[in-house]
């Protein structure tokens, strides 16, 4: 039992000619990376409240609770401007509140959630406070600062690996595919309006870790058939060393996607947007090393990597 | 390469038997003689609880510093026969302004201010500027005062919350001015962050012979719960510093909290109550007068009671912060997140559920696209994550719910290395290598790659390690050991695992 293995994603000695389609991928890449940058600027990230800062009260009341009572409960109690919504069970409410307009006095935001509970335990009885979180100002503008420092040092980090251990070309096209992925995971970031917080950095950092892992993969088998064939065309060894490892990178891509899967199903609200996020990050690194870094490094190592071609 | 020495084969296995025992404290209930007990801790957001993120207010520190310092100034040059046009405070500069009264009066003034003691050494620079003097505090001295400050805060904050009774409290300093408090199972965090609110400061001064007027000497303060105000001395006569304990107790029908001092307080005590009997005096907590009564008579045995309209709570509550000593600046708290204790179990079950979910879809995949090499990558896929939960527990390290899709995630990607040389071996069979070099060569081969993009993953969670907080490093921590852990469950174990089979069976061809 379980001698030889039962399945197979591409035979052998299938020969796909990926690189007819670089201009193809390129561009569909570059626009798709262009709606979300413009995405980016109007209506921008659906900030969460570790950067966005205010109050999250989650309940979970005895019997269905109607979105439009608890709106009016907090009205009685003199509080205005926050979102009730249903989330999960119709038992449950989420209620946001902003940060009061240019209020950085942190007293006003964590009275306010000690007085947002207090409210909602005497009018509605027998509830349960599922989550009571409040986050000040100050506090939300430097986790947002720390946020983007550790996607930067990564991006850094990473660029300062791959110069280290490969050519130029190879960083410079491993980064811009890097950034381009990126651009595309927060494009759906603000499509699906998840919302940006921590964890979500978290997942942004997964992806860039899983996607250059993938590059890395693939680049390490050009640079071995460089050597290899030294009279190949740029081209035709591209398009080996990508179906050289073609089982291999969709093997890996799809190991992680089955293990984000049930975060994704079964997560609970913490986890469901990360790991969906993490799955369309997956689908966008993987195709990215075969149809935009492979590519790229055909644009840049025309000359150098290879005369002929 | 197919010779793996006994000593070599029983490290191994020994490295996953230990960590299997590592791993057996969280599946138990009762600590047992024979396993060193060990457990993960679950993190707030699995067993319900709150965080509460406190920064001290340093600007206080700094004003009560400037404060006595200029007082110091003052008295200085009083002492030293010598006048000034004016002596002002600049919070901003974090300095005293000293305008002297004439030029010729310049040189011994500035030998009185450099003649200042200050309260830590290097504390104090003198400078001129514009014919007017300035005391600053250098910022070594303010950074080295705030330090200190909440280093004593968390000293006093560890009293307040254990007298609460609450269980298995964390309290830890973050940064310069912060301190992280966090607390199992309190998951409404009002009552602690009240008592937190509370400097507690407590002295006793005379009430002003003109109770409705502030003067030289005197300022207004507020009664509590808004009756008024009064004017009170300025001249501290007890400090609350000085009391050796507070107690809430009933007297004739109401809570009242119950005083005893030091040798100091009780003397200072005496010698007010002695001197000024019939007057009133006022019991000032953190800039509020809690009760004024007026003085019946000398105590002088150092003990005293306040009286005013309290509550069992918060008769006990005073006592308890009485107790604990004063903060040396007021805490904020600037960041708070509670889950309540279902929400905590439904997690701790979404965690399970998906962490047994991907485990199992990944052996499928393995088995299914791999044979008897996915297998064999299977257990060391399992003993990945034996090996994360054992480092976990052996460091006592906090799991939560981001730490436990991290841990997923890390075996998702952890057969990548079992991936990567399975095809490669499969290559060199296609090349026409016997299957003994096919393996051979399949390792080596493999093994950089491996690194390669392990090192990536690596570098980029030490990141988020180094910037994340809370949730978010938990999930960094369990992904850079896991990826610790994978190096040694493929390159070593899972490598084992295949090339002891080969040794034993020498199949013609290799099942890839």
């Amino acid at each position: 039992m379980f001698s030889r293995p039962l399945l197979r994603f591409v035979r052998d000695d299938r020969q796909i000619h990926f690189m007819r389609g670089r201009h193809a991928g390129l561009i569909v890449s570059a626009l798709l990376s262009i709606a979300s940058v413009v995405l980016f600027l109007t209506p921008g990230l659906n900030l969460g409240l570790d950067f966005r800062g205010g109050v999250i009260v989650e309940t979970h009341s005895p019997t269905a609770e109607d979105p439009a009572h608890m709106r009016a409960v907090l009205k009685a109690g003199q509080i205005n401007a926050a979102s009730v919504q249903s989330f999960g069970s119709p038992q449950d409410v989420r209620i946001a509140i902003n940060l009061p307009r240019g209020g950085e006095d942190e007293h006003v935001t964590q009275k306010l959630v000690d007085h947002v509970r207090a409210v909602i335990v005497q009018a509605i009885p027998g509830v349960q406070i599922q989550r009571a979180d409040a986050v000040g100002g100050a506090v939300s503008s430097e986790l947002f600062r720390d946020g983007v420092l550790a996607l930067l040092f990564s991006l850094g980090m990473i660029l300062i690996y791959i110069w280290f251990r490969f050519e130029r070309e190879f960083a410079l096209s491993a980064v811009i595919t890097l950034v381009l992925d990126l651009t595309k995971t927060i494009g759906f970031l603000i499509v699906t309006r998840f919302e940006f917080d921590l964890v979500m950095v978290a997942a942004l950092l997964t992806i860039l870790g899983y996607s250059t892992n993938d590059k890395v993969v693939v680049y390490d088998r050009v640079r071995e058939n460089l050597r290899k064939y030294r009279t190949m065309p740029l081209r035709e060894l591209l398009d080996l060393s990508i179906n050289e490892t073609l089982n291999r990178t969709l093997g890996t891509s799809m190991t992680v996607f089955l293990a984000a899967l049930p975060l994704a199903l079964f997560g609970g609200s913490t986890l469901t947007g990360f790991a969906t996020v993490m799955l369309f990050g997956i689908v966008v690194g993987t195709s990215s090393s075969i149809f935009i870094a492979a590519p790229l490094l055909l644009l840049m190592g025309q000359k150098r990597l290879r005369r002929e071609g | 390469m197919l010779y793996y020495s006994r000593l070599r084969m029983l490290g191994v296995v020994g490295i996953c038997l230990i960590s299997a025992l590592l791993c057996l404290p969280n599946f138990m209930k009762s600590p047992s003689s024979f396993l060193p007990w060990h457990q993960v801790h679950l993190g707030l957001d699995l067993r319900g609880g709150s965080y509460l993120l406190l920064q001290l207010d340093t600007k206080t520190l700094q004003h009560d510093r400037l404060q006595s310092l200029e007082g110091e100034v003052r008295q200085g040059l009083l002492t030293a026969h010598l006048g000034y046009r004016n002596i002002e405070r600049d919070d901003a500069t974090a300095s005293v302004l000293v305008t002297p009264r004439s030029d010729s009066e310049k040189d011994s003034d500035r030998k009185v201010l450099e003649g200042l003691t200050p309260s830590i050494p290097g504390e104090l620079a003198v400078s001129e500027k514009n014919g007017q003097f300035a005391i600053s505090l250098t910022p070594e001295a303010i950074r080295s005062r705030a330090r200190e400050a909440v280093s004593r805060s968390i000293e006093i904050v560890r009293r307040r919350i254990d007298s609460t009774g609450a269980i298995d409290p964390s309290i830890a300093r973050e940064g310069e001015d912060r301190i992280v408090l966090e607390l199992p199972g309190i998951s409404d965090p009002q009552r602690i962050k009240t008592l937190l609110g509370t400097t507690a400061r407590m002295t006793f001064h005379l009430v002003s012979p003109d109770p409705t007027h502030a003067g030289p000497g005197t300022t207004m303060l507020p009664l509590s719960e808004g009756r008024g105000e009064l004017a009170v001395e300025d001249r501290i006569d007890v400090d609350g510093a000085n009391l050796t304990d507070a107690a809430a107790t009933m007297n004739e029908g109401q809570w009242v909290v119950e005083l005893k001092f030091d040798n100091k307080g009780a003397d200072d005590f005496a010698r007010i109550t002695t001197q000024n009997v019939g007057k009133p005096f006022a019991i000032v907590l953190d800039g509020r007068i809690l009760t004024s009564p007026v003085i019946n008579g000398p105590i002088t045995a150092g003990q005293g009671i306040i009286t005013g309209s309290f509550t069992a709570r918060s008769a006990s509550d005073l006592a308890l912060l009485l107790r604990a000593g004063a903060l040396p600046a007021p805490l904020t708290v600037v960041e708070q997140r509670s889950i309540g204790p279902s929400l905590g179990a439904a997690s701790i079950h979404a965690g399970i559920i998906s962490l047994i979910v991907g485990f199992v879809l990944v052996v499928l995949f393995m088995l299914l696209f791999y044979g008897r090499f996915g297998l064999y990558a299977d257990v060391a896929l399992f003993a990945n994550l034996v090996m994360i939960l054992a480092i976990l527990s052996l460091f006592e390290a906090t799991l939560t719910l981001p730490g436990m899709a991290g841990i997923l995630l890390t075996l998702g990607m952890a057969v990548d290395a079992n991936i990567l040389i399975n095809e490669r071996i499969r290559e060199e069979v296609r090349n026409g290598r016997k299957p003994l070099q096919a393996l051979q060569a399949g390792f080596q081969r493999a093994t950089s790659t491996i690194i390669d993009s392990n090192a990536t993953a690596f570098l980029a969670h030490v990141m988020l390690f180094v910037f994340g907080t809370g949730a978010v490093r938990n999930f960094a921590l369990t992904i850079t050991i896991g990826i610790v852990t994978t190096l040694f469950t493929t390159l070593v174990l899972s490598r084992m695992l295949i090339v002891r089979w080969y040794a034993h069976k020498r199949p013609q061809e290799l099942p890839v």
